[in-house]
């Protein structure tokens, strides 16, 4: 066994509504002091959580999309979105947070960190996962 | 093989707490080693010795504590999780102002680093809940 472990966030439920999404977050900024190979995956409605302008003052629970474009930050840089869970909700890649990080092996480009890719394709990534934690 | 466990729904209202706890019994039947359970979400509500259901139903956190002490099984609850529930330990209530504590014996009230190092120390990680 290595000592680095493909680990897999797969995100889907809705951000507001119930605690799941919120809960997850930490368990990734948590998770991302260990060093490990992280991957975030979003499908069902967790596509929602990465949707652009995100107004929660009138529900009285705090908005915390803007810390997926701090994930960069923390070496997180493999956001996977399900095409067909965005399809089936009206969404397209334009209707989610432009989210990058630099890249310090290739002279710190900045590079997207949203992945959209086909509901097979996930499938294949999830297949290649040591731990898989589902929220 | 060595299994983590996690609980990530709550008591009675989810039958997530009583099939981990199925399963963690199968599995150590099998010859497995469960050295840890996680409880997430509202699973953190396992944790409660306050619980006290209809004495011709299962106790589940009573059930959750036996198995602990008989296969020592480090039964942990996230901290921020269990803040948020109102699931504290002595340690916790003290600091906090509270005028009790309400941590059933065999659990143990600690950081999400818990479950990832679970997730590196484990053959399988595998999770109860929704």
């Amino acid at each position: 066994m290595s000592d680095v472990k493909k680990f897999l966030y797969v995100n889907r439920k809705a951000p507001y509504g119930t605690i799941y999404a919120l809960e997850s977050l930490e368990v990734v900024l948590i998770g991302a002091a260990f060093d490990q190979d992280v991957s975030l995956a979003f499908l069902d409605d967790g596509v929602f959580q990465l949707t652009r302008g995100q107004e929660t003052d009138e529900i009285g629970v705090k908005n915390f999309s803007p810390t997926f474009r701090a994930l960069g930050d923390y070496d997180v840089t493999k956001l996977y979105v399900e095409r067909e869970s965005l399809e089936e909700r009206g969404l397209t890649e334009d209707d989610l947070q432009e989210i990058t990080y630099e890249d310090e092996d290739d002279d710190w480009a900045e590079k997207p960190s949203i992945r959209v890719v086909s509901r097979a394709e996930m499938t294949d990534i999830m297949a290649q996962q040591d731990v898989i934690l589902s929220f | 093989m060595k299994i983590g466990v996690v609980v990530s729904e709550g008591p009675y209202t989810h039958e997530a707490a009583d099939t981990a706890y199925n399963f963690v019994r199968a599995a150590l039947a099998a010859g497995h080693e469960v050295p840890r359970v996680f409880f997430y979400h509202d699973g953190v509500n396992v944790a409660t010795r306050l619980s006290v259901p209809p004495q011709d139903e299962r106790h589940i956190q009573n059930n959750w504590t036996a198995l602990a002490k008989e296969h020592s099984i480090d039964l942990v609850v996230c901290i921020a999780a269990a803040q948020r529930r109102g699931i504290l330990d002595k340690n916790e209530a003290e600091r906090q102002g509270k005028d009790t504590d309400n941590i059933a014996e065999g659990f143990r009230i600690s950081g999400l680093g818990q479950l990832i190092e679970m997730g590196i120390q484990t053959d399988r990680l595998v999770m109860f809940g929704d």
